[in-house]
């Protein structure tokens, strides 16, 4: 059954992943739901909890409330929460149970709005989708409200969209592509979403160019390429000769105006080499691998654009899918969670690379930061005496 | 100063008992040191548990078992919308269980199923699914288990939890000599007057967390009285009187030395054996708190009722002994509305906090003076380094347990705690990957 797993975790739900999307643009999020939704979001998907707060809060949604259907409950509970914290924004979000008594939120959004005289978004999650489905739908909402109109244009300004913790849990990753960007001709107009301000991010029609950071990004970069003809650009920069590219691909992209996506090559025919992992942060280290000789693919589990999945690449889910694959494919070397330990082939090396929104805080400490020749680095500390992964 | 729609604080003496605070949306703070349900369910020796439940509330129980390093004995199935419309609700439990055990390679002794709101919700009928398996597995026990926090107001998930993993035991002859003390998810202290008088006595003392293999839990069965002595246990003592026809018997822990005293000859009267002297116990209680008291001295004392069962009595003994009790953090008198009415009365201004009040979100930033804390969350509110570090009173009982939180808060006034890694750690006293 696709639905079981005799061991390996789950990704992050979609109610992490709005939360963690608008975690740091001050507005307020209300989670539907009793408490374990909120609670598994707040110890193991958000790595800032602890140290920088926001106004993200769980209904309490009690057995009477949801026989009786009493959404005023939550309406009247969040209307007041807002009136004493002043939000800049409210955005309201389901769980489970929500979901199976049919709670309307775009119908809640639109009375706490009314309510609170502030501007409240509806998101359409139940807790049983991946996170990157609920930070896509945040940020795309993000986007479409506050990106003011274009009255000019940076030639060389990028946003970044799709940067969460739950796949950059090394805290140095956004800074470092930012430097990246930087050292590469570039300026940052804003980050979707972290380490900017709502303020900032309304600039985002002035870039020249979007670099998606991972799938939650995508919508939003839609978006912005459609209302303001802005192009995209998926990748992670990811090693030397990869990050080359990617650079040169933002240059080509501003210039024709035409999204690419480098993070799709493949190509090379050495050991064979298997990544697990998000669909452009995954998919930029294997075309890394590629680049370097390695017969690289990529397992993506998660939700992903069918175009930025390369010939040979996967889209085995579950924990079944994922082993019997391996078994089939044979790989010489798994690029991989930890916890994805347990269901790899007998004597297939395995290559430790911890992503949050697999393992949580587990790893924490052994988060690295892959951005640009770090990688290569790292990649180095995992090669046997011949030189080899 | 802006007028709170919903004031995170009030003085003890204009405080509701049944309920302090008005309701709203909830702030959940990075303290994780309380048990929840997986934690309990590993208390089992050789069970393997299951969950079927959402995505977002699987990620949480899964994460729990991996920070302690028992990822290898917690299974679960995830549900889709689909599975609630289909109706495949109950076979896709059944065949999701039976795959499982054949991926594990072998029939543990009794698998605790955890269903979700979800399917209380859906009707999902959990005794097919329970005759189904027991049918296909019969060497293995199934006990039907609750992640169900919706209807907490009908049964905390917790004390669900707690009388649900001694529904494995099955009938046993009496043994006169063998005694369980039920409900608690770590073993009482060994120097506890409960446990001396229990084991001075020459009984046997059974109790989840000593069992070191599924025979241990099973022999449970055989005793002849049921001891409990927190609030979570009634709904366990209850069950297991009706299934086993054990006896109950309820010991509340106390912080009062009289309740204590009235503890220990009910339990004597119980079991038919001599009340000791205890009073070197009640005398060693005594000297601590004086001693504690003299180093500690005015500073402000902050108590939250995860560290302790009965936080009103604990905050009305310290009172008694010129502690500066200045802060509690619950949301209500639970089974200490006496010593919640004692406090209204004699300490009128002291302040009760809602553990979960949005406007609790920026406490810790506002602390206006040094706070000695009994709790974890009393140590993040009041960001002290300065605190006792335990939940649901640490094991402690009795007489020697109040000596030890008074020996515990004068090590803490002492002796700074580094709050931050010891308050993240989830599950207070598990093994954890993120103490390495």
């Amino acid at each position: 059954m696709k639905q079981t797993a005799k061991i390996i975790p789950c990704y992050a739900a979609d109610t992490s992943g709005v939360c963690a999307a608008l975690y740091e643009l001050g507005g307020m999020i209300a989670v539907h739901d009793a408490s374990g939704v909120n609670s598994t979001y707040a110890t193991h998907d958000e790595p800032r909890w602890e140290t920088v707060q926001s106004m993200i809060y769980v209904s309490g949604l009690t057995e009477l409330d949801a026989i009786l259907g009493n959404d005023e409950k939550f309406i009247a509970d969040v209307a007041a929460a807002a009136a004493d914290q002043k939000p800049r924004f409210i955005a309201v979000c389901g769980s489970p149970m929500p979901m199976m008594i049919g709670v309307d939120f775009d119908a809640v959004a639109m009375e706490i709005e009314q309510r609170s005289g502030i501007r409240t978004f509806p998101m359409h999650t139940n807790g049983m989708h991946a996170y990157s489905e609920g930070a896509s739908e945040a940020l795309l909402a993000i986007a479409e409200e506050y990106v003011l109109p274009r009255t000019e244009k940076t030639a060389n300004g990028v946003n970044i969209l799709g940067a969460l913790p739950l796949d950059f849990g090394n805290p140095q990753e956004i800074p470092g592509i930012r430097t990246w960007l930087r050292e590469n001709g570039f300026s940052v107009i804003s980050c979707f979403a972290m380490g900017d301000s709502l303020e900032t991010l309304a600039q985002a029609g002035k870039a020249a160019v979007s670099l998606v950071v991972s799938y939650s990004g995508l919508a939003a970069a839609e978006y912005l390429y459609h209302c303001f003809g802005i192009p995209y650009v998926c990748g992670v920069p990811t090693g030397t000769a990869f990050s080359q590219m990617l650079a040169d691909a933002l240059r080509h992209a501003a210039e024709s105006g035409q999204p690419e996506s480098p993070c799709t090559y493949r190509g090379g025919n050495g050991r064979t080499v298997a990544v697990i992992g998000e669909n452009i942060t995954g998919g930029s280290l294997t075309a890394q691998l590629a680049y370097m000789g390695y017969h690289a693919k990529l397992i993506c589990p998660l939700p992903h654009a069918e175009s930025l999945l390369a010939d040979g690449d996967s889209d085995a889910s579950s924990e079944e899918e994922i082993e019997a694959l391996l078994a089939e494919m044979k790989p010489d070397v798994v690029i991989a969670d930890p916890l994805y330990r347990f269901i790899l082939p007998n004597r297939t090396k395995h290559i430790g690379l911890p992503h949050y929104a697999f393992s949580g805080r587990c790893f924490e400490k052994q988060m690295p930061d892959l951005t640009a020749d770090r990688f290569d680095l790292w990649l180095q500390n995992q090669t046997d005496k011949e030189g080899t992964i | 100063m802006q007028q709170l729609e919903k004031p995170p604080v009030c003085r003890i003496a204009d405080a509701d008992p049944n309920g302090a605070f008005a309701s709203g949306l909830e702030y959940n703070p990075p303290v994780r040191g309380m048990w929840n349900i997986v934690h309990m369910g590993m208390l089992v020796p050789e069970a393997h548990q299951v969950y079927a439940c959402a995505q977002g509330c699987l990620r949480g129980v899964i994460l729990t078992a991996a920070e302690t390093g028992q990822l290898d004995r917690l299974s679960w199935i995830s549900l889709t919308e689909e599975d609630m419309f289909n109706g495949t609700l109950e076979t896709s439990l059944v065949e999701g269980v039976s795959e499982i055990i054949e991926k594990i390679g072998f029939h543990p002794p009794m698998i605790p199923l955890f269903l979700s709101c979800m399917h209380l919700f859906a009707g999902c009928d959990f005794d097919g699914v329970l005759a189904d398996l027991s049918e296909r597995y019969p060497d293995i026990t199934f006990v039907d288990c609750y992640m169900t926090p919706t209807m907490r107001t009908t049964i905390t998930p917790v004390a669900q939890c707690s009388r649900q993993l001694y529904m494995g035991l099955k009938p046993l002859p009496q043994n006169p000599q063998s005694v369980n003390i039920i409900g608690c998810d770590r073993a009482t202290d060994e120097n506890s007057e409960l446990i001396r008088i229990l084991r001075g006595a020459g009984l046997t003392l059974r109790d989840l967390p000593l069992c070191k293999t599924y025979d241990d839990y099973l022999q449970m069965a055989e005793s002849r009285l049921n001891i409990a002595y927190l609030p979570t246990a009634h709904a366990a003592l209850d069950a297991l009187e009706e299934k086993l026809g054990i006896p109950q018997i309820y010991l509340p822990a106390r912080f009062d030395f009289d309740g204590l005293r009235e503890n220990y000859r009910m339990l004597c009267e119980t079991l038919g054996i001599p009340l000791p002297d205890l009073s070197d116990a009640e005398q060693a209680a005594d000297a601590a708190l004086r001693a504690a008291k003299q180093v500690i001295g005015d500073m402000a004392v902050a108590i939250d009722y995860t560290a302790v069962t009965r936080p009103f009595e604990l905050a009305k003994l310290l009172c008694t002994y010129g502690f500066r009790v200045k802060h509690i953090i619950a949301d209500a008198a639970g089974e200490d509305g006496e010593a919640f009415a004692w406090l209204q009365q004699h300490q009128p201004e002291l302040q009760l906090w809602s553990p979960t009040n949005v406007n609790m979100l920026h406490q810790h930033e506002q602390v206006k003076e040094p706070v000695l804390a009994v709790g974890q969350k009393a140590a993040y509110y009041f960001a002290t380094d300065r605190f006792v570090n335990f939940v649901v009173n640490g094991g402690y009982y009795g007489f020697a347990g109040i000596r030890a939180i008074a020996e515990l808060m004068q090590d803490a006034y002492q002796n700074s705690k580094d709050r931050k890694p010891l308050l993240r750690h989830k599950g207070y006293g598990c093994d954890s990957c993120l103490l390495a």
